[in-house]
């Protein structure tokens, strides 16, 4: 496999590591922007991974593009080679599915989707095969999710579940996209999830919220005080299903700003993950889990 | 000494040259749309070029000095006003405690920028003043202004009566030319559609704002037929979501081009066709609604020998200024 270099203007070079989506070509891309970061080339000003590609944005009055493409090629067989071990952390979630929230907006802006007559759970549910949204919910929030890409707004992670291929939950976008998103709703769209930083427009499926702020520009939020962005690519999320009550009462903890995710340092090995990928995910989740 | 804020105008917003180095958790770099109208309305109020400024978008607020100072408005044709008085565009002038600043309809371009000596002193977040918008991020209360808001100033030493002449301003052309290095994903269209692409003369359609600018009135894109990749969707306008860099030009379903700007949305699931070059990025922010415009093909060297030319243009005005 080789990168697809290319020049975006004058200021950046993008390289596309596959047209497909995979976790092995968005370790080659994290792999590639790492190595970027640590060679430290002046002129370079944003190093932007992204789910199978990856962006690099420069100067051109401080480095020749020719140069940093150069650099950058050189760059690619190490990338490529290196062991796909990643130091990271998972973080758990707390979502509340089938809530109100995004029931209400979801039937507000029924006739821009695919299926008016059914709501965005009960259709991804049955075009992905499970025959209740309980199962389907099961799927969503049984196995981690990896934050391959962060961007689109503040914060907002796009998340690649850690499951083969054949289980990969896919759903189309809505026919047109709506004017209104609730914040923190956990949305789905292709093969990625994402979550709503912030309240907007938006075309993903809808299926649930989090009570849990991941973007605050105030710092006020006790977990969000150095970043203002919870993630970052690289990190690993499991999301754990819970009904109103418990969404009450994390909101009142947040509220009072006495709550904060649980979050564990962990390794991560691609080679590991594709030898027994529900093995490798039951470590990590024990490690949220055996607290 | 702060500035009061009478009526707002349609979209006005504390802008500097930007904060770069956020954009890989979504933060677009911001700043002023136009940078070289930003940079000399510093300039000419005794200013740090990268001091924060006020950015109008079709129409001007009306403000209200407590104190003296020195100002200035570059940018686009937006004729200010001194309590009903006309004043010049690209000058320095003095206001006194109680002032009312306000601006004449939009003669030419689409955004002005008014620094005020000592710079809007909201404070610095992630190294810059800059609005960002849709983060609620920076600026004043990290939105647009209101009526009744009041925007503290820096101590400024600006003197009255410093002017840039016509010559050594940008000049808009029409129908626009916005040079652009195909490339991204140029390959996914035909080359009937891609030729067609740059021979057309798009209009700068209602939607254009700080994030990006929508072009329509041309053909809509042929692509060419594959089986989509993984995780892309089922649209053949739709990739794996990327990066978008600032200026790409990305066209959802094939139909109306949208140029990314200094508040972009960092990444998404659209194919580009290339990327408008960092020359012509100022030449986006002054385009209005209903404009002629049209995508001229260059190359790598084309985009860096214009690169040069600009700086050589803000070279030229800096000097003047300093002469």
């Amino acid at each position: 496999m080789s990168i697809r270099f290319n020049f975006g203007g004058d200021e950046h070079i993008f390289g596309e590591v596959s047209e497909e989506m995979s976790l092995t070509s968005f370790f080659t891309g994290l792999s590639m922007t790492n190595a970027v970061r640590t060679a430290g080339i002046r002129g370079v000003t944003e190093i932007c991974p992204a789910n199978a590609s990856f962006q690099i944005r420069f100067n051109p009055d401080i480095v020749k593009p020719q140069d940093l493409l150069s650099e950058l090629k050189s760059m690619e067989e190490a990338a490529s080679k290196a062991d796909p071990v990643l130091k990271t952390r998972i973080i758990e979630l707390p979502v509340y599915f089938q809530d109100p929230w995004t029931r209400e907006t979801c039937l507000r802006f029924r006739e821009r989707h695919q299926d008016p007559s059914s709501t965005d759970l009960e259709y991804s549910a049955r075009i992905n095969g499970y025959a209740t949204v309980e199962e389907f919910i099961a799927a969503y929030s049984g196995q981690p999710w990896f934050v391959s890409m962060v961007g689109f707004v503040a914060g907002l992670p796009f998340l690649y579940q850690m499951v083969e291929r054949k289980k990969q939950i896919q759903a189309p976008k809505y026919l047109r996209p709506r004017t209104d998103t609730p914040k923190l709703t956990i949305g789905h769209g292709g093969c990625f999830a994402a979550i709503y930083s912030v309240r907007g427009a938006g075309g993903y499926q809808m299926y649930g919220i989090t009570p849990a702020p991941i973007y605050d520009p105030t710092r006020k939020v006790r977990y969000l005080s150095d970043d203002m962005c919870l993630f970052k690519p690289g990190d690993i999320v499991k999301f754990k299903a819970i009904g109103r009550d418990d969404y009450d009462a994390t909101l009142e903890e947040i509220e009072a700003n006495r709550w904060q995710p649980t979050v564990r340092e962990c390794t991560f090995s691609l080679t590991d993950f594709n030898g027994d990928i529900y093995g490798t995910n039951a470590k990590l989740m024990e490690l949220i889990d055996g607290r | 000494m702060a500035v009061k804020v009478i009526s707002p105008g349609l979209s006005t917003s504390v802008q500097d040259l930007g904060r770069p180095g956020h954009y890989h958790v979504g933060i677009p770099e911001g700043g002023g749309m136009d940078r070289f109208a930003t940079r000399i309305a510093n300039l000419l109020v005794g200013n740090d070029p990268g001091a924060a400024v006020l950015e109008a978008t079709f129409m001007g607020p009306e403000l209200e000095f407590t104190q003296s100072a020195v100002v200035a408005v570059t940018g686009g044709e937006l004729p200010p006003k001194l309590n009903g008085e006309e004043r010049p565009t690209w000058e320095s002038f003095p206001v006194k405690a109680g002032d009312r600043l306000s601006f004449g309809f939009l003669k030419g371009g689409a955004r002005a920028y008014l620094a005020v000596s000592g710079g809007i002193d909201v404070p610095v977040v992630l190294g810059s003043r800059s609005t960002y918008i849709l983060g609620a991020l920076g600026g004043h209360q990290g939105r647009t202004l209101k009526a009744g808001d009041e925007l503290p100033v820096g101590e400024g030493s600006g003197k009255a009566g410093l002017s840039l002449p016509a010559n050594l301003r940008r000049a808009w052309n029409s129908p626009a030319e916005l040079r652009m290095l195909p490339g991204m994903y140029w390959h996914r269209i035909t080359e009937a559609a891609g030729n067609r692409f740059f021979e057309e003369t798009w209009k700068v359609a209602p939607e254009a704002d700080r994030i990006g600018y929508r072009f329509r009135g041309g053909t809509p894109l042929e692509f060419v037929g594959r089986e989509q990749p993984f995780g892309a969707g089922s649209d053949p306008s739709n990739i794996v979501d990327a990066c978008y860099p600032y200026g790409s030009v990305q066209v959802p379903s094939g139909t109306e081009p949208i140029v990314l700007h200094r508040d972009a949305v960092s990444g998404g699931g659209y194919m580009m066709l290339g990327v408008v070059i960092s020359a012509d990025m100022d030449l986006i922010a002054q385009l209005q609604p209903h404009t002629p415009a049209r995508f001229v093909s260059v190359t790598l060297e084309g985009a860096l020998a214009a690169r040069a030319e600009q700086r050589a243009a803000l070279a030229r005005a800096e000097g003047h200024l300093a002469g």
